[in-house]
């Protein structure tokens, strides 16, 4: 890399220097949810970094219901979610700075975050929460050959402009990619008067909760594409159209089954991944599938005294198992801090057969006489219908939940309690899915 | 703009700016016309990046000479002078074969004519050490230690805000329409308006022949190729430290393995001819052929961690496949600089040096200005201080205190200076150019918004009017509601009628 | 006539098909629904289909140009293109707090639109000129 030859002028000790026992990166509902929970816990003194000029993170533009059904048996719009916690971290307290970038974690916990009033704070952190959250997969990660034209967005990048700064990003559109985000901007769109020409689909199935496809499709005649995928797109200076084509069961292009849809705007809802640059670099171990790191139930990376929690952990659908997993972080980091972790001699390992895309967390390495029992996030690797989740240790179950059907767009919960725990057969939990019939 | 001048240098390309700098350093009033917002938008927006040392270059031809030359001067003059990253990784020419070795021992024998220092063949071993992805495969290499890599944006730039600050003029949006041959030399007539000089450069990369056919030399013409490209995540694992070339065939110089000056890597370019100049489309088989031919070199890259695809277009003279670089005997005060393909980057100073000497051909000896300042800085590159030169910086100007741009750590201090620069960025693109937002892992999926508000801020311009690239590429269609609100009054119109 | 109506129930991941047999918009049968809540499910998508219009209204001094709104209760489903052009005619001024309603009787439907958010009004620059 080439070190720029200009002198900087001014004080190199400038930098702020503070110690804080925990620091939260990101105020979105992950940040939120555990810097509430670990103050409910006793710790009083904890940081919220966030990059934003406001609290609340990705809630913010999600205007729409659809939040907090199970958390506060209310169907909320994510600024209403948002508001909650917003509110609570603000009776708590906490130290909240705003439009603040995190420049870098360390392996040792020391966080560098910057704004324009403060300049470079250099915080030593006892705990750092790690809840970024996470960002957009794009159209050139998808290798989608054509020119480069503006008009393309990626979904969530577009419902920033049309709920945040009001503009809109086109006026005909094609939406590749049928997960909610992508069925709730067609909605946006149609509303605000820009035409949908299509939402197209790779998988033989919608991404998204069968209500989107009624109330953002079906509603307003919008049709939906299933197998189908965008192999080029045209125009030179703005988007002027794109190829369409059928896909096979491997998802390639089936040739000769293109065909054209003219439009001037192309919305990408193809994928979240975990925005874990800062991670990385302080020595996190990441996950393979989720790209999140791998974490223990007290949500503790391979780093100590390092926690991640939300969205940066794994993608959720469902803003309300974000903020149980935030408090579970936490409250752990509390605890933590005070001394009242207990370590258990050898930790129980968590498996999963094929039929699940993965499992959070990896293991389970505290004993918790306070807690009832732990949460295990899962997702299955294909839609099922008719099954059950089991949780078994050593041959013999211990627990199941029934799933008329199971998708892979929608997270299952598994609890196991404590006492069971107390009692394997092996330190390992299996989780497997089953027909019901075979059960 | 201006109504006369001294020069007109059509093209701001990496040729065009260089030559325009080259000619502030003299008594002389030049104006730079360029057809779209920003300067380099063409192909030197869209290539390998490289400084080549100048061994695979034909010494009888213009290009060959220049490339060693070029090289010389980045070596010497332009990495001290203009504050833009350049770097030199050195390259190696690797034959994955026995068969291949003669070849490494021509391209050895021509370097060393062309007068190339430090090329050497090294043996496996030796390779695989300095690049341990390096396929298995590999026998042995043409090392070339003088071999670069640079940033050709901020090069092109820095070559155009420096010629501006020594008093050269850089029109923006000022496609040439006409030139006109007068008594006194020409009238250019542009999208801006009419300009008169003596002298007209031509420079206009892909536009080469077009311009120079308005002057009646037609004899040449530039045939579009196109060359596709793949760029990776800066945290990508496969780390490659230098410039890796497979041994060139007959057909193909072959698919490129390089760092780019802030650590991503990048390969290609394949080659293939088009008939459309405005046609930078990446394909499938292009992208495939490319991640088949890096293969070759580097067997583990695969599409994962690729953050970017795109094209760019050389503009070739096929008939002779050099550049033309010449005063033109039927139009004295034309001079061509076209075909300027590859080695075109790598010769760009020398270029500039060779037009100069054309010039004083044309009109006799010219001054030296002594207030001429070769000297060049951008805006301060915050991602690469340390924390301690960030917390000074910001104590001085606020404005580098709050980051705009996450994945690349940009922030809104440099993109504001960007916009202010002697050559403003006026687009997204224009800014992702001279600071990088735009360029990261999440290609403007975060900043793209605050980019856009900043440039309609200083530009003041209407969010809606802020442009990506070229004329026609607005970002943002409309304001919510409007639409709605004109449906609703489109309605209404036709009850009335009712 | 008789005729075909489908509606896709949305109360369970499953999102059966349901299928009416309606006759001068009354249903003669239906068909499809896995269980009780969706046979109601379809009777009232069929008689009265509502829905909650979540969009933004213009704002004026606000810390955003726009708020964040919804229906304060579900509105029938053919009238949500009429209220987001009447909406779009309107605009508030801050500061704004969640639950307000910013708009009385959306299209006639008897339903307000109240503010999922606070949105605190923009600090007057107080080196600005008045």
């Amino acid at each position: 890399m080439t070190e720029s030859r200009q002198a900087v002028t001014g004080d190199l000790d400038a930098m702020r220097r503070e110690e804080h026992d925990l620091v939260v990166v990101g105020g979105g509902p992950a940040g939120l949810g555990a810097a509430q929970a670990a103050y409910d816990e006793g710790v009083d003194d904890i940081v919220i970094l966030e990059r934003d000029f406001e609290l609340g993170g990705i809630l913010q533009q999600c205007v729409h219901p659809g939040f907090g059904l199970e958390y506060f048996e209310e169907e909320l719009t994510g600024p209403e979610y948002a508001q909650q916690f917003i509110e609570n971290v603000a009776e708590r307290g906490v130290d909240i700075r705003l439009d603040t970038m995190v420049l870098e974690v360390t392996h040792d916990r020391t966080v560098y975050a910057v704004n324009d009033e403060d300049g470079v704070t250099e915080i030593d952190a006892e705990k750092v929460i790690l809840a970024m959250g996470c960002r957009e997969r794009t159209r050139d990660a998808l290798d989608i050959p054509g020119s480069r034209p503006a008009g393309i967005f990626t979904a969530g990048t577009a419902q920033r402009l049309i709920n945040m700064e009001g503009k809109l990003p086109g006026e005909k559109a094609v939406i590749l990619g049928s997960g909610d985000v992508g069925l709730i901007m067609a909605r946006h769109m149609h509303l605000e008067g820009a035409e949908v020409e299509a939402v197209l689909e790779i998988m033989p199935y919608t991404g998204g909760i069968t209500r989107n496809v009624v109330q953002c499709l079906e509603d307003f005649d919008i049709p939906l594409r299933t197998q189908q995928t965008i192999t080029e797109i045209h125009g030179n200076d703005r988007v002027e159209g794109v190829t369409v084509q059928e896909v096979d069961e491997d998802f390639e292009p089936i040739p000769g089954t293109e065909y054209e849809i003219e439009c001037d705007t192309i919305l990408l809802s193809v994928g979240l991944i975990p925005e874990n640059e800062l991670s990385v670099d302080a020595g996190v171990d990441l996950h393979q599938v989720t790209g999140g790191p791998i974490v223990d139930e007290t949500r503790e990376t391979n780093v100590e005294d390092i926690y991640a929690c939300g969205n940066v952990l794994h993608v959720h659908d469902v803003v309300d198992w974000v903020t149980e997993e935030s408090m579970i972080a936490g409250r752990s980091a509390a605890r933590s801090l005070q001394d009242r972790v207990e370590t258990r001699e050898e930790p129980i390992e968590i498996e999963s057969t094929g039929k699940l895309r993965y499992v959070v967390p990896d293991r389970i390495s505290t004993v918790d006489p306070d807690r009832e029992e732990i949460p295990l996030y899962m997702r299955v690797h294909a839609p099922m219908e008719d099954v059950f989740v089991t949780l078994s240790s050593g041959g013999e179950q211990l627990a199941r939940t029934f799933e008329r059907r199971a998708e892979p767009g929608e997270m299952v919960t598994l609890n196991v309690d404590s006492d069971t725990l107390a009692e394997l057969p092996e330190p390992r939990l299996e989780l497997d899915v089953v027909q019901r019939e075979e059960a | 703009m201006q109504s006369q001048t001294d020069v007109v240098v059509v093209g701001g390309g990496v040729t065009g700016t260089a030559i325009a700098r080259e000619l502030s350093r003299y008594q002389l009033d030049v104006v730079l016309v360029e057809k779209s917002p920003d300067v380099c938008t063409g192909t030197s927006k869209a290539n390998t990046a490289l400084i080549h040392a100048g061994f695979n270059a034909d010494p009888d031809k213009q290009k060959g000479r220049l490339n060693v030359r070029g090289n010389e001067l980045y070596h010497e003059r332009i990495q001290h002078e203009l504050d833009v990253p350049i770097e030199w990784r050195g390259a190696m020419v690797v034959a994955t074969d026995e068969s291949e070795r003669p070849k490494l021992e021509e391209l050895l024998a021509k370097g060393q004519d062309n007068g190339v220092d430090g090329l050497e063949i090294l043996e496996r071993e030796q390779l695989l050490e300095k690049e341990p992805h390096l396929t298995d495969d590999a026998v042995a290499a043409l090392w070339a230690p003088t071999a670069g890599i640079v940033n050709p944006f901020e090069l092109t730039v820095g070559f155009a805000n420096n010629a501006v600050e020594n008093g050269a003029s850089v029109e923006l949006e000022a496609e040439v329409t006409d030139i006109t041959k007068t008594d006194e030399g020409f009238t250019v007539e542009t999208a801006k308006g009419e300009i008169d000089a003596d002298i007209v450069i031509n420079a206009a990369g892909l536009y080469a022949d077009e311009v120079s056919k308005m002057v009646g030399v037609d004899d040449f013409e530039i045939t579009p190729r196109r060359g596709e490209y793949y760029l990776y995540d800066k945290q990508f694992d496969i780390d490659i430290d230098t410039t890796i070339f497979p041994v060139p065939t007959e057909v193909t110089k072959g698919i490129v393995v390089t760092p780019t000056d802030e650590e991503n890597l990048l390969i290609g370019p394949n080659a293939q001819e088009i008939d459309d100049k405005r046609d930078k489309a990446t394909t499938r088989q292009g992208l495939d052929k490319v991640l088949e031919g890096a293969q070759k070199t580097v067997p583990d890259l695969t599409k994962q961690d690729v953050i970017k695809e795109f094209a760019g277009l050389r503009p070739a003279i096929k008939e002779t496949g050099d550049f033309r670089i010449q005063i033109e005997e039927e139009v004295p005060g034309f001079i061509n600089a076209a075909g300027i393909q590859s080695p075109g980057l790598a010769s760009a100073p020398a270029t500039a040096e060779l037009v100069v000497d054309l010039v004083e051909e044309v009109r006799g000896d010219l001054e030296e200005d002594p207030a001429f300042d070769p000297n060049y800085s951008g805006p301060p590159k915050v991602r690469h201080m340390s924390h301690e030169e960030r917390a000074a910086l910001i104590e001085e100007d606020p404005r580098y205190g709050q980051i705009i741009c996450r994945c690349e750590t940009v922030t809104e201090g440099e993109i504001r200076d960007a916009i202010n620069q002697p050559v403003p960025a006026q687009t997204v693109n224009a800014i992702k150019r001279r600071v990088r937002p735009g360029a990261g892992r999440c290609q403007g999926g975060f900043c793209g918004p605050r980019v856009i508000e900043i440039l309609s801020e200083e530009l003041d311009i209407p969010m809606t009017e802020v442009k990506l690239e070229e004329e026609g590429s607005e970002l943002l269609t409309d304001e919510i509601k409007q639409p709605l609100l004109e449906k609703s009054r489109e309605g209404s119109e036709v009850n009335a009628d009712d | 006539m008789t005729e075909t109506v489908e509606i896709t129930c949305i109360r369970c991941p499953i999102g059966c098909d349901i299928e009416l047999e309606v006759e001068d918009g009354e249903i003669l049968s239906m068909e499809g629904a896995g269980c009780i809540q969706g046979e109601d499910y379809a009777r009232e998508e069929y008689r009265n289909p509502t829905r909650v219009l979540p969009t933004t209204v213009r704002v004026k001094g606000g810390v955003l140009p726009y708020v964040p709104v919804k229906t304060a209760e579900p509105i029938p489903k053919g009238e949500l293109e009429a209220a987001v052009k009447e909406l779009a005619t309107v605009e508030v001024e801050a500061p704004i707090e969640l639950g307000d309603v910013v708009f009385e009787d959306v299209c006639g439907t008897g339903v307000d639109i109240v503010a999922t958010r606070d949105l605190p009004a923009k600090e007057s620059d107080p080196l600005a000129a008045d």
